[in-house]
């Protein structure tokens, strides 16, 4: 269980500080699927980058397990990034001079996964191996994104608007692999996204505006990929 | 105007190795025209043999540094254009797409020469501040006639202006060269050509393949790492073999440009890989690699390289010194014997060890305090 509770973040230089996240509390069940919605500027990546321990809070505590992170070095936040937390990110970052299968086993070594290669068969890119991500599409490349978060086995996986640089045809694949691996594997998501088509995806829906959860609601029927308006 | 005075400011390796080429090559050459004008002079006999001997030291110590001062020179002015062609992309590909031609934009690369001009500038001013005690030590027994220094117009512009000219040229040339990349490809930053294939199907573990094609990403920086602990061991072992046989003056000359040439073309050598993978580290970061096995992943592949350096640097002086001794001073009198100092070499190893490490802890060090989301931000 993850629960986070008056987290505090700011930006900026001495004179110029502006705050980000004004005392946000959440609790998140462990194989919950929680959509952070909000327009740019609400403070959703923010929040996310924070609770997957990228960033540390200024103020707050969160807690997975009852173990607060907020007060982790730099040193244990790897640690527990190695252990419970896997990425997808909107622009990808794959390491563009490996083959799909080294930016798969980047993941993979950090787990101990042998089995990685499933995980590639799973997303559809059994074929795809031996290329290189500039000989992939957006979509083939988001996939291999998605693989590599996988094949740590992550407790938590976060995803920062994941669909954002996808066409609609792609942006439902790559939902839809995340949402079958979800419930074939149970780790919990935590996605961040503007679209309220997507939320309907969710389980939990946390609306996020000017650095506060101004909502939190459950979907009484969660739709898949294919379901969902675009 | 494209490049600014920040670009040419930022290209410190050409200009510390063009100064230090022309600082060397100005001494002797000048000390050799200076020299030729006392031939009649000589008498036959140890006169003699000094005379020879000296104008031969000269030529040698010329074509040897200079030449390769020179041809480092021209791989590290071409890695600086190329870098500054892959960082300037987009601007580039805009000036194409409106309709530049590639020889219209690669005519402004002359600009690059001219830090050429001010290492060189810089290396023949630093020469005549050291003249006097140079012409001293040269001649410190006395066995060769007193002689002033005097001017000479033609190595002048031999060592200053023609170089930075070839530099200019050759900038153009290279940029015209490089340019050559369709507008699209520059506009949308494609990197294909970047990406070095690695072997398709190996089955080593992620961080091996890694270091791997890191290494075999940007192969001018490993042969800028060999370069600086080259230049260190040949350097740093044949300026304690140069007290015995030359003196004090010319051991510290040398010690000190074989230092400054390492630590300049390591830290560019360094600073270039770690911010190239800047990316990559902080990803590896947010996946949960430690700092230390992102370091030793990037970095820890010039290593074998570096050492390889100092092998070739090691061998290099030895041959160099042991030529000079047995055949351009083999008629002079009391020239001690040379032998290879086991102790000097075992010591300028360890203080390289030393240095290296401490080096590259510092450089990546300083990537260490950008937050993850710094560097992801600064890519997009």
């Amino acid at each position: 269980m993850i629960k986070a509770n008056d987290i505090y973040k700011e930006y900026g230089e001495k004179d110029a500080r502006f705050p980000v996240l004004k005392g946000v509390s959440l609790c998140i069940e462990e194989g919950d699927f929680v959509v952070l919605l909000g327009p740019s500027g609400s403070g959703k990546s923010t929040l996310l980058n924070v609770l997957s321990g990228l960033e540390k809070p200024d103020g707050g505590s969160i807690c997975y397990d009852g173990e607060d992170i907020a007060g982790f070095s730099d040193e244990q936040l790897t640690v527990f990034r190695k252990e419970n937390i896997g990425f997808i990110f909107q622009q990808y970052y794959l390491l563009p001079n490996l083959t799909v299968d080294k930016n798969v086993k980047m993941g993979a070594d950090l787990a101990g996964n042998k089995e990685y290669r499933k995980i590639i068969e799973a997303v559809g890119l059994g074929e795809k191996l031996q290329k290189y991500p500039h000989e992939l599409s957006g979509g083939e490349q988001q996939r291999v994104s998605v693989a590599r978060a996988l094949a740590k086995k992550p407790r938590v996986l976060f995803l920062d608007e994941p669909t954002g640089a996808l066409d609609e045809e792609t942006g439902r694949m790559v939902l839809h692999y995340i949402d079958s691996m979800q419930k074939q594997l149970g780790f919990t998501v935590i996605m961040v996204t503007h679209n309220v088509n997507i939320a309907e995806m969710a389980k939990t829906v946390m609306k996020m505006g000017s650095g506060k959860i101004v909502d939190i609601y459950e979907n009484s029927l969660q739709k898949s990929a294919y379901e969902i308006g675009w | 105007m494209i490049i600014g005075k920040r670009d040419i400011f930022k290209m410190l390796g050409v200009f510390i190795l063009s100064a230090c080429a022309v600082f060397v090559c100005t001494l002797f050459l000048n000390y050799n025209a200076d020299l030729k004008g006392i031939k009649d002079l000589i008498v036959e006999g140890p006169m003699q043999q000094l005379f020879e001997a000296l104008v031969m030291t000269g030529k040698v110590v010329c074509a040897v540094s200079g030449g390769c001062l020179l041809l480092t020179t021209v791989v590290m002015l071409f890695f600086y254009i190329k870098q500054y062609i892959d960082m300037h992309r987009k601007e580039l590909g805009i000036l194409k797409a409106l309709g530049y031609s590639d020889w219209h934009i690669a005519r402004g690369f002359w600009r690059f020469g001219f830090s050429v001009f001010l290492g060189t500038a810089a290396g023949y001013a630093g020469a005549w501040c050291m003249m006097p005690k140079f012409y001293e030590v040269q001649n410190e027994e006395h066995l060769l006639p007193e002689f002033g220094i005097r001017f000479h117009p033609l190595p002048a512009l031999g060592l200053t202006l023609l170089p930075a000219a070839f530099f200019a040229l050759l900038s153009i040339l290279y940029g015209y060269h490089r340019l050559k990349t369709p507008v699209l490809a520059l506009l949308k930053e494609r990197e294909s050509k970047r990406v070095v294939a690695a072997k398709r199907e190996s089955e080593q573990p992620f961080l091996q393949e890694l270091g791997k094609s890191t290494l075999r990403q940007r192969k001018t920086l490993v042969f800028f790492t060999a370069f600086a602990s080259f230049c260190y061991a040949a350097m740093v072992q044949m300026s304690a073999g140069m007290k015995e046989l030359s003196s004090f003056m010319m051991a510290v000359m040398i010690l000190g440009i074989g230092i400054l040439l390492a630590v300049v073309t390591l830290f560019l050598a360094v600073t270039t890989v770690l911010s190239g993978n800047k990316k990559t580290i902080a990803l590896m970061r947010a996946f949960g690699y430690s700092f230390r096995t992102c370091r030793k992943a990037i970095l820890g592949g010039y290593r074998p390289m570096a050492y390889i350096g100092f092998i070739v640097g090691t061998l290099y002086q030895y041959t160099l010194l042991r030529l000079m001794v047995s055949l351009v001073f083999r008629n002079v009198e009391n020239v001690p014997e040379y032998h290879f100092d086991v102790p000097v070499c075992l010591l300028t190893l360890v203080s390289f060890a030393v240095l290296y490490e401490l080096f590259l802890y510092a450089c990546a060090n300083r990537i260490r305090k950008n937050t993850i989301k710094e560097i992801m931000l600064d890519v997009d």
